[in-house]
């Protein structure tokens, strides 16, 4: 059908001049105001850098570019703030959190996915209310039962419920986990292998780029993580993560504005890092997630 | 036979059977239970019936925040949803450089809140920042944008535009997506651009939208992260005790979101009572549009497709 709809060619007539400047037109314009909007996207970050290297004097300035460059705000920023802490505290958090929800989450997604049994489609039903659940609904009732063990004031509240399954996560595998051909899991249980060694041996070398995509949101989301921190850390600083302690430089130490910068440069490093190693995993999660209804 | 099989499904999903009693059923009862009762964190929570909800109605601030929600909501949602179509658009026509071009916008979408709100209060000094410099320049006067109530929130959906990436992604797979041989049928037809993108593009990525607004909803019902930084930043203020900024809600409360304020009453004031009885209202919502969401869309059906 479609190809009976895309080879008659003949009937676009073949461009003469004036179609031909038009079309040069349209593509100096399209191209010029992607440039334009690629300048308006990067001007951010770009800015934020070169504050960061200003000194603390000229940061108060309206300048754009600094009189002398400063890279060693990049290593005062660790000696004269609680940095180094925030950032171990954020990677033991994010490492962490990962690690666990693809302990537990992956069996979850693949059951769901591929395994037959009675109440699933309640099951996922509810795995996708508690992923649409704002997270502010069931806030008090968490901390008080945190708090009831002793364990406010550490990153275990954030790190613990991961073991348990992450919604987001299993979702997105699963809808991963659904492009993969039953043939392959069938044979597999006929050669004898239970349902456990299927997962392990023939599902994940296949389901790799959605675990890895699960797995970076993970990462990604405990990197960025405010609200958690905020709720179950910020009475104990010792546990603060980096986006608590960017959040509060401003008043709890009275540090520069080239040094809170540096800082906030430095939270943005890694994401963009792990991105760049990453990105066709990434962007195949994203899309993922808005499939089509 | 049968039973080993039962038993082996459990294994899968036990762990998450335990996280949905424990992390989800056992909060959200607990929720509504404690939206009846009185109590802070030294007390015992002590029964006062319909009391918190009533108190809904008389607080200035809870109303406030409401009408701050639904702002976002309304305009929010809309103008990241509109902009992602362009910016996909855009992308998809790009011959040269697309790929540079793809990475430029998604990569704001990954930047920790808190550093991208840091960085747009900075952008955004009504005095010395870069915006209003560059307006001066042209002779404009520039808005004091987190500083004053009137523009601190249009300052969020900037800031929120920025970080629009992720929609765009999904956005571009769904334009990319589309048939190339019905937009040769159009164009034979004699449509214009316009035409093709009205009667080719736009119905047939009309999932995708709706799953865009549901989302975009059941983000902009959370939002708080952006909200929170941006009025203790701006404000200039210390960030005081336990992590709560008196600053939350700067400047006139107009940054107060509604799950800012349900914060602010639960562990500033603690008023954990009632900050569950707003807990409750957000949930019935938030679970309305989930609805709406499973009604309309066969992805998130159990249903094999």
């Amino acid at each position: 059908m479609t190809t009976v709809l895309q080879r008659p060619q003949i009937k676009i007539p073949a461009p003469d001049r004036r179609v031909r400047r038009e079309r040069r037109l349209t593509w100096i314009a399209r191209h010029s105001i992607a440039i334009v909007l690629a300048i308006m996207f990067l001007t951010p970050v770009v800015y934020l850098v070169l504050l960061s290297v200003m000194t603390s004097q000229q940061a108060l300035t309206s300048d754009y570019w600094p009189n002398s460059w400063h890279f060693e705000n990049y290593v005062r920023v660790f000696q004269v703030t609680p940095l180094p802490r925030y950032l171990l505290n954020t990677v033991i958090y994010a490492v962490a959190a990962t690690g666990f929800m693809l302990l537990s989450s992956v069996p979850a997604a693949y059951a769901l996915a591929k395994l037959k049994f009675r109440g699933r489609n309640a099951l996922f039903l509810t795995v996708i209310c508690m992923m649409m659940l704002p997270p502010q609904v069931v806030t008090v009732p968490l901390y008080l039962m945190w708090a009831g063990y002793g364990l406010t004031g550490s990153l275990t509240p954030l790190i613990v419920p991961m073991l348990f399954g992450d919604a987001f996560c299993i979702f997105l595998m699963r809808q991963f986990l659904l492009t993969i051909p039953s043939d392959y899991l069938d044979a597999a249980r006929v050669d004898g292998c239970g349902e456990w060694r299927t997962l392990i041996r023939v599902v994940l070398p296949m389901a790799r780029p959605g675990i890895a995509a699960a797995g970076l949101f993970q990462f990604f989301y405990a990197w960025n993580d405010y609200y958690g921190p905020l709720l179950y850390t910020s009475e104990n600083e010792s546990s603060w993560t980096l986006s608590l302690g960017l959040a509060s430089f401003h008043g709890v130490h009275h540090v520069d504005w080239n040094l809170v910068t540096a800082a906030t440069v430095l939270a943005m490093i890694p994401i963009v890092v792990v991105f760049f190693f990453a990105q066709k995993a990434f962007v195949q999660g994203v899309t993922l997630t808005g499939v089509k209804g | 036979m049968r039973l080993r099989r039962n038993l082996t499904t459990l294994s899968f999903v036990a762990p998450l059977l335990i996280g949905i009693a424990v992390f989800f059923l056992y909060p959200l009862v607990s929720a509504v239970y404690f939206s009846f009762t009185k109590f802070d964190l030294l007390t015992v929570p002590q029964w006062v019936g319909l009391e918190n909800y009533k108190r809904m109605a008389d607080d200035p601030f809870l109303l406030q925040s409401v009408r701050n929600t639904l702002w976002m909501v309304a305009v929010f949602v809309p103008v990241r949803i509109i902009s992602a179509i362009g910016l996909s658009m855009l992308l998809s026509q790009l011959k040269r450089g697309a790929g540079v071009f793809r990475t430029i916008f998604y990569l704001p979408a990954l930047a920790p809140p808190v550093a991208a709100t840091i960085a747009f209060v900075y952008l955004l000094k009504p005095g010395t920042g870069p915006v209003n410099t560059l307006l001066s320049h042209l002779g404009i006067n520039g808005p004091l944008w987190f500083n004053s109530p009137d523009w601190s929130k249009p300052s969020l959906v900037l800031l929120g535009l920025w970080g629009i990436g992720d929609i765009m992604i999904i956005f571009l797979a769904a334009v990319l997506g589309v048939p190339v041989s019905l937009y040769e049928a159009a164009a034979l037809d004699g449509a214009n651009a316009w035409h093709r993108f009205r009667y080719v593009t736009l119905p047939t990525i009309r999932p995708v939208i709706l799953f865009a607004t549901i989302t975009g909803v059941i983000y902009t019902l959370q939002y708080f992260d952006q909200a929170a930084v941006a009025g203790s930043i701006a404000s200039g203020q210390a960030v005081t005790g336990g992590g709560i900024s008196t600053a939350f809600g700067f400047p006139e409360g107009s940054t107060f979101t509604y799950p800012l304020w349900l914060y602010t009453v639960g562990f500033r004031y603690n008023a954990l009572g009632y900050a569950n009885a707003m807990a409750v209202v957000l949930f019935v919502v938030a679970l309305a549009v989930t609805v709406i969401l499973l009604r309309r869309s066969k992805a998130f059906s159990g249903e094999e497709q």
